[in-house]
């Protein structure tokens, strides 16, 4: 016996796939912040344009259970017909292709999962409690983040803003109130709008002044470290900030002022003197941006491997940055053998300034730190309280 | 099926009448079958949840999304599906042509037959899909008073150890007290039950959920928690009940794949002979035929292994013994009594291993492979694990033993579902197995506050 039935609309309803699915994908986002600190300096996402999709590799969320050892003992297999005792007849790992550093497929028993997500979706997750510590009021140009809430419903309003629930509503009222319990028959007094404010939250101005070391004992690591701060800082400000301006300056044993574009590409030679960004710092600020009128952020990133004749200049002008910014951040880059602080470091932390914060970076994964140290909503209070 | 889709449905109809026909005179007796004509998303949706309506889990959408992206790219495409029940449920895809349905139905027939015939499906409940629609309304009953959270996190931690049923466990054979611990033996045993029964009234109190012991070890973990869990409330009790009853009616189908499959495939072979089709979808048929017996891969085909085991049967016992192997086999069973060295030699099986990066073959002697076969086969990829004492140190913790066969447990995994476990439990849980060699026990345990512990 056998019935033959077609449904076709029934199913459109049928969203239960959908929805744990899309749990699912929720769970794969709270594996990939758990592992931001790794995916943070991947060299495909700091070297990607941005725009297209990254892979990030994480591992499949596991439905544990009690198994046998998948790697232990041997298994049955299939083949086409005459396969011999001795043939390979496949390897671990394959299908992937080669990479620098231990690979996933080399690992048994482990399955990866690559997540799809854009540059954008991947900096929301990282950017999500980040902000920029110790902003004060200034006077001048605001700083706008606006975005149009729908706030009041009117009884008058363009057709694209129709709400169609409360006319619906208004409608039914009207006729039940007339002892007619339907919908139809609809009218102009039926008819709500829904309309918008704009919403501008007046914030102030802010300006980042990103200094980098480019002299010549500044390794490939180094290098590559302060760019994957700098390139997820300068995605930071710009998703979270409608107006914030940046000004890049490059540094060996003199510094100038780069844009963008060959701050993240260009590499020089040379010894190293700090004091000279510092000095087009101050110059800069004294120029463009007045501290009553701007929130100024100085960074910098080194090796730490400074003239030590330089240092003392540095100290000196440090305060004086200090005295005019809102936080001035450090960051050393310190890789393997040379994990005691540098000179540059200690003369600094003599300061003892509050508003001076210092990262020491040794390994790749210490960047997502880096990025939580100085943006992290812990900071912005510690500057308060002092 | 979308061009001319009223014509292609009324063929349909009448090809499936043919077919029942022709399966019936060849000795066909299967249940009543439904078939509904439905999209991909939904055929893949009943995929991924292994019956209709089916309560909600992430691991669900996990299954799901990878059967869906499997479509998309155009690697993967189920055919078909069916739900034992009575009647079956069976979903064909819409975008199948008219001659892959048409195989598909009698494909279908042949599982139909097989469920209503096979002796491990004789106590599934042909109910099921109103069944499970009930607990995924209760389930979602309890994410509306407890949380979604919360529902979750316990169906994390019991669809962690759903393998560990027992369909010969009653409900019943686990709420023991602990004086029944005692096995009868003598003629005499009647005198300590007098004694017994005064006792039993001074302790009356702690009748409820008594701490216990098993009498004999218990294979059915969640039988057990569900009856004895110290921290468990009502509603979580009615969950872990509820993975219970599912993961019995899916059990079957895990005893008995490869020949479930061997079954369907050697007759809707058989039927789509004997129909009247025109020559081009002939061609089709033996093309779509041929693709389903396929190797894949290294991987080891079901489809292919179970029709040829049944094809040689049938050349050997005669079609009256194919019958009969039908009703009374399992995977297992079927392996062990009926596959041969010839037939390991035509279906190219093989014992393989990983030597450094490699996968090298290492063995193709064939009982080497039935015996290894029958180890994967069947549910046998399972590990066995029994309740050895549900009151150990006499403070209420959950002593497990894994019953050694040789094989070794992932222990990283193992420590992961002892955590799964305790959620269940609230007290210390232990796991005996043994070390990598098997000659010492190795006892691992967990509770949160200590962490994971092994001693050898």
């Amino acid at each position: 016996m056998f019935t033959l039935a077609i449904r076709r609309d029934d199913w459109s309803l049928h969203r239960k796939g959908a929805i744990d699915q899309a749990r699912h994908m929720e769970k794969v986002k709270e594996a990939i912040k758990r592992n931001l600190a790794d995916i943070v300096s991947e060299q495909s996402i700091i070297t990607s344009d941005g725009k297209r999709l990254v892979r990030v590799p994480i591992r499949v969320l596991e439905e544990y259970r009690f198994r046998f050892d998948p790697e232990a003992g041997r298994q049955v297999g299939q083949g086409s017909g005459g396969t011999n005792v001795g043939d390979v007849i496949g390897r671990v790992g394959s299908g992937r292709g080669p990479g620098v550093g231990p690979q996933a497929g080399d690992e048994p028993g482990i399955d990866y999962y690559e997540a799809e997500l854009t540059v954008d979706e991947l900096g929301e997750l990282i950017f999500e409690d980040l902000e920029l510590p110790n902003l004060e009021e200034k006077r001048l140009r605001e700083l706008e983040s606006e975005a149009v809430r729908f706030t009041d419903i009117r009884k008058h309003g363009p057709f694209a803003n129709l709400d169609k629930r409360r006319t619906l509503r208004e409608n039914l009222r009207r006729n039940a109130w007339r002892g007619r319990a339907r919908i139809g028959d609809f009218s102009n007094e039926d008819l709500r709008f829904k309309t918008w404010e704009r919403d501008i939250k007046r914030e102030s101005n802010a300006v980042v002044i990103a200094m980098m070391d480019v002299s010549g004992s500044m390794g490939t690591f180094e290098k590559y470290i302060s760019r994957a701060f700098y390139y997820w800082m300068v995605r930071f400000l710009r998703t979270k900030y409608d107006r914030v301006e940046i000004r890049f300056i490059a540094h060996h044993a003199e510094a100038k002022e780069v844009t963008e574009e060959e701050f993240f590409t260009r590499g020089e030679s040379g010894g190293t003197r700090a004091s000279t960004a510092y000095e087009l710092a101050l110059q800069l600020i004294r120029e463009y941006y007045p501290p009553d009128a701007w929130n100024i952020y100085p960074f910098h990133f080194s090796d730490g491997d400074n003239w030590p004749s330089d240092n003392e200049r540095c100290r000196e002008l440090a305060e004086e940055l200090l005295r005019c910014v809102n936080l001035f951040g450090y960051g050393e880059i310190r890789q393997g053998r040379y994990t005691y602080h540098s000179t540059l470091m200690h003369t600094l932390q003599r300061i003892g300034s509050p508003k001076l914060v210092t990262v020491t970076i040794s390994e790749k994964a210490d960047v997502y730190q880096a990025l939580r140290r100085f943006f992290g909503p812990e900071v912005g209070r510690e500057v308060a309280r002092a | 099926m979308r061009e001319g889709m009223p014509n292609a449905i009324a063929e349909l109809e009448r090809r499936i009448g043919e077919i029942w026909e022709v399966g019936e005179r060849l000795g066909l007796r299967p249940l009543p079958v439904h078939f509904e004509v439905v999209p991909a998303t939904v055929m893949y949706e009943i995929g991924a949840y292994g019956l209709p309506g089916r309560f909600s889990h992430w691991t669900h959408g996990k299954a799901y999304q990878v059967q869906k992206t499997l479509y998309d790219y155009g690697l993967s495409k189920i055919y078909e599906l069916v739900i034992n029940s009575d009647p079956c449920y069976a979903f064909l895809l819409e975008t199948n042509t008219l001659l892959q349905n048409t195989l598909v139905a009698a494909h279908v027939m042949a599982h139909a037959d097989f469920f209503a015939n096979n002796a491990y499906f004789a106590e599934t409940r042909r109910d099921m899909v109103d069944i499970a629609s009930l607990h995924a309304e209760r389930i979602e009953k309890y994410e509306f008073t407890h949380g979604k959270e919360e529902v979750e996190r316990l169906l994390d931690a019991v669809l962690s150890i759903q393998e560990h049923v027992d369909p010969a466990a009653s409900e019943t054979s686990t709420r023991r007290g602990p004086e029944q611990r005692r096995r009868s033996s003598t003629p005499y045993d009647d005198l300590w039950r007098l004694e017994e029964r005064g006792r039993r009234d001074e302790s009356g109190g702690e009748e409820r959920r008594p701490a216990t012991t098993p009498a004999e070890p218990i294979r059915d973990l969640l039988l057990f928690i569900h009856d004895h869990s110290p921290i468990l409330e009502d509603w979580e009790r009615d969950v872990v009940a509820i993975v219970r009853t599912e993961m019995l009616y899916f059990l079957p189908q895990i005893k008995t794949k490869v020949l479930n499959e061997g079954w369907a495939t050697l007759w809707h072979a058989r039927i789509m002979r004997s129909l009247d089709l025109p020559p081009e979808e002939l061609v089709e048929f033996a093309r779509l035929h041929a693709s389903v017996l396929q190797p894949a891969g290294r991987r080891l085909n079901p489809y292919a292994l179970g029709y040829e085991l049944l094809c040689d049967i049938e050349r050997r016992y005669g079609t009256e013994h194919l019958f009969l192997v039908r009703e009374v086999e399992s995977d297992v069973s079927l392996v062990r009594n009926y596959l041969t060295e010839e037939l390991v030699e035509r279906l190219d099986l093989y014992l393989y291993e990983r030597r450094g990066d490699e996968l090298v073959v290492v063995d193709k002697d064939w009982e080497a492979v039935r015996d290894r076969l029958a180890n994967e086969l069947g549910g046998n990829h399972i590990p066995v694990i029994v309740v050895e004492d549900g009151d150990y140190r006499g403070n209420r913790e959950l002593y497990l033993r894994h019953i050694w066969d040789g094989r070794k447990l992932d222990l990283p995994w193992a420590e992961k579902t002892l955590e799964n476990v305790y959620r269940l439990w609230g007290r210390r849980v232990w796991l005996e197995t043994r070390s990598d060699d098997g000659t010492d026990p190795l006892i691992l345990s967990y509770h949160p506050r200590e962490g994971h512990r092994q001693q050898r």
